[in-house]
C-alpha cells in the first residue's frame, strides 16, 4: 500500500494539522467568547456599552458594578440562600442515598432488586410532573417560602442518580473486607461507617458535583415555591434583578458573573473529576 | 456474616427514609397529576370531573399544538444539528490531536453554567439596539440584517434554539469522546495496517462501535428538548404571540397565571408520556438495528 501519497505526506499532514487546530480554536472561541463578553460588560458603565463598543475590553474596570449588585441588587442574599440550599441538599442526598445504596447492593433481602429498579425509574421522571402536586402539598403544610420547600424536592430528585452511582461503586467493594470486619466483631453499622464509607470517596465526590450543579442551577421549583425575596436563590434572584436594573447592563452582568464564578472555580480545580462525573451519570445501564 | 447482613431492622433503617421521600415526592405526584388532569379545577374547593376533556382540548387548541410542534422542532434541531457537531468534535479530539485535554475542558464549560445565566446572556447578545449580534453585523457591513431577533415571530423560535444547542454541544461531545476513547486501540491499528483512511475508519469502525453512547446522546437530546423550560421561560416567556411556546411553558402559564390546574396537569402528564414513549422507542430502535 506504500504509494506516492505516502511520500508526499509530511507537507500534507502539516497543512491538515494546521487546519484542524484552526478549526478547533474557532470552536473554542465560539464556546467561550460569550462568557468573556459577559465578564467584559460586567465591568463597563452604560455610556461605554451603549456607545457601540459593546464587544471589546473595558476601558476602565468598573468594580463598583459588583459591589452595587451585591448590596443594592441583593445578590449577597441570593448567594447565601443558594449556598445554604445547595449544601443542605448535597449533605442529605449523600447520607440518604449512600445508606440506601449500601443496603440494596450489599445486604440480603428479598425486595432489594425491586427497590433498586423502582428508584432508578425515578431518573426518567421529569420534574414537571411533581410541580403542581408539590405546590399544593407545600402550601397546605405552610412550607412555601421556606428553605425546606426547595431542599426536600432537590433531595428527592437527586436520590435516583446518587443511588445509581453509589450502588455501582459498592458492588465493586470486595466481600472479604466486610467479612473480616464482622469477624473482628463489628456490627453492620460500624462496618458501614468505618470500613465501607471511607472506600467510596470518589463516588461521594461524583455525587456531590452532580447534586451541586443541579441545585445551584435549578429554576422551575425555585421560581414556583418561593416568592419572598428573603429566601430566593440566585437563579430566581437574577430574574428579578434583571427586571429592576433593566437598562443597567453592567450591574446585571456583575450579578450573572457572581452566579457563575463558583461553578467555574470548582470546574477549574476539579475539571477531570467533573467531566468523569458527567460521564458516569450518563452511562447508566 | 449472613445474620449480620440480613438484619431486618438495619435494612429498614438504611432504606426506608430514602424510599419514603423518593416515593412521596417523585412517584406519587405523577398519579396526583394524572388525577388533576381529569378535573376542571382552579385550585380552590373541589374540582369537577370532566373526563378526558382537557386532553381533547390540548389536541385541538392551536396554542397547545403549536407548543408541541415547537418541541418536536427543538428535538429535530438537537438531533440533526447539535449531535453531528458534537460527534465531529468528539472524533477529532479522540484521534489524539494536540491540545486534546485543553479543548475538551473548554468546550465543556457552557454545560455547567446555569441556564438562567445563559438565557440572560443571550438576550443581551440578541438585543435589538445594543446587542453583540447586531453590532457585529453592522461592523461587517451587513447592517440590513440586524433585527430584533427575539421580538418578532419569524426569528424568535430559531433564536431561542441556538443558546441550548450552543450550551450542550460540549456535553454530547464529552459523552461521545468517552465512548470513542473506550474502543480498543488494536482495532484502529489493524485498520491503519489495512490502509483505511481516517474518514473511512471513523465511519466503518469508530461510529458503529460508539452505538451505545450514541443511543444515550439521542435519548438525552430528544428528552431534553421535550422538557426544555428554563431557557425559553427566561428568554421569551413563550412569546411573541406564542411563537416560542413549548409544552412546559404552556403548562407553567396555564397553572400559575390562569389557574387552570386541570388543563395544566394534562399538559404535564403529556410531557411525561412523551418522554417515556420516546425513551422506549429509541431503545427498541437500537435493539432491532
Amino acid at each position: 500500500m506504500l504509494n506516492t501519497a505516502e511520500v508526499r505526506l509530511p507537507k500534507r499532514v502539516f497543512l491538515g494539522k494546521f487546519l484542524l487546530q484552526f478549526f478547533l480554536i474557532i470552536v473554542a472561541f465560539v464556546q467561550v467568547y460569550p462568557l468573556i463578553w459577559l465578564a467584559f460588560f460586567s465591568l463597563k458603565d452604560n455610556s461605554e456599552i451603549f456607545s457601540g463598543d459593546v464587544a471589546g475590553f473595558p476601558k476602565k474596570l468598573l468594580w463598583s458594578n459588583y459591589t452595587k449588585a451585591l448590596s443594592d441588587g441583593n445578590v449577597m442574599n441570593y448567594f447565601g440562600n443558594s449556598v445554604l440550599v445547595t449544601a443542605a441538599s448535597i449533605i442529605l442526598v449523600l447520607i440518604l442515598s449512600s445508606m440506601a445504596a449500601y443496603a440494596i447492593t450489599r445486604m440480603n433481602w428479598k425486595l432489594s432488586n425491586a427497590t433498586m429498579t423502582l428508584i432508578l425509574l425515578g431518573m426518567m421522571v421529569p420534574i414537571h410532573a411533581a410541580l403542581l402536586p408539590l405546590f399544593m402539598v407545600l402550601k397546605s403544610l405552610h412550607l412555601l417560602n421556606t428553605y425546606w420547600s426547595l431542599i426536600i424536592p432537590y433531595v428527592a430528585f437527586g436520590i435516583p442518580m446518587a443511588v445509581f452511582i453509589l450502588g455501582s461503586f459498592f458492588k465493586g467493594v470486595p466481600r472479604e473486607l466486610e467479612e473480616s470486619a464482622v469477624m473482628d466483631g463489628c456490627g453492620v453499622y460500624r462496618t458501614y461507617f468505618s470500613i465501607i464509607l471511607p472506600l467510596i470517596r470518589p463516588a461521594i465526590a461524583t455525587v456531590s458535583i452532580f447534586t451541586f450543579l443541579s441545585c445551584w442551577n435549578e429554576l422551575m421549583f425555585a421560581v414556583t415555591f418561593i416568592n419572598d425575596t428573603h429566601y430566593q436563590t440566585l437563579t430566581v434572584g437574577m430574574m428579578s434583578m434583571v427586571g429592576t436594573y433593566i437598562t443597567q447592563w453592567g450591574i446585571i452582568g456583575a450579578g450573572l458573573m457572581i452566579t457563575t464564578i463558583p461553578t467555574v472555580i470548582i470546574y477549574l480545580l476539579l475539571n477531570k473529576q467533573v467531566q468523569q462525573s458527567m460521564i458516569a451519570g450518563a452511562v447508566k445501564g | 456474616m449472613n445474620t449480620v447482613f440480613s438484619n431486618k431492622k438495619a435494612i429498614a433503617i438504611f432504606v426506608l427514609p430514602t424510599l419514603l421521600i423518593f416515593c412521596g415526592i417523585v412517584l406519587v405526584p405523577i398519579f396526583v397529576s394524572s388525577y388533576y388532569s381529569v378535573l376542571d379545577w382552579n385550585g380552590v374547593g373541589k374540582g369537577t370531573f370532566v373526563g378526558l376533556d382537557n386532553y381533547v382540548e390540548m389536541f385541538t387548541d392551536s396554542r397547545a399544538l403549536l407548543s408541541i410542534r415547537n418541541s418536536f422542532l427543538f428535538a429535530a434541531a438537537s438531533v440533526f444539528i447539535q449531535l453531528p457537531i458534537s460527534l465531529l468534535l468528539a472524533l477529532i479530539l479522540a484521534s489524539s490531536v494536540k491540545g486534546e485535554g485543553f479543548y475538551r475542558t473548554v468546550y465543556f464549560i457552557p454545560v455547567l453554567i446555569s441556564t438562567v445565566v445563559i438565557a440572560q446572556l443571550w438576550s443581551k447578545i440578541y438585543n435589538a439596539d445594543y446587542g453583540l449580534l447586531n453590532t457585529l453585523l453592522e461592523n461587517i457591513g451587513l447592517s440590513e440584517l440586524a433585527q430584533d431577533w427575539l421580538g418578532q415571530k419569524k426569528t424568535a423560535l430559531a433564536a431561542s434554539f441556538i443558546p441550548t444547542l450552543w450550551q450542550y454541544v460540549g456535553y454530547h461531545m464529552l459523552l461521545m469522546y468517552a465512548g470513542a476513547k473506550s474502543i480498543s486501540q488494536e482495532i484502529f491499528e489493524a485498520a491503519k495496517m489495512d490502509g483505511a483512511s481516517r474518514i473511512r475508519t471513523a465511519f466503518s469502525i469508530t461510529i458503529p462501535l460508539m452505538k451505545p453512547i450514541l443511543k444515550v446522546c439521542l435519548v438525552f437530546s430528544i428528552i431534553g428538548a421535550f422538557k426544555v423550560f428554563d431557557l425559553v421561560y427566561v428568554l421569551t416567556g413563550g412569546g411573541p404571540l406564542f411563537a416560542t411556546e413549548v409544552p412546559s411553558t404552556l403548562m407553567y402559564t396555564t397553572i400559575f397565571n390562569t389557574y387552570r390546574y386541570g388543563y395544566g396537569s394534562a399538559v404535564s402528564v403529556f410531557i411525561i408520556l412523551e418522554c417515556l414513549v420516546f425513551t422506549i422507542l429509541i431503545n427498541k430502535f437500537f435493539k432491532t438495528e
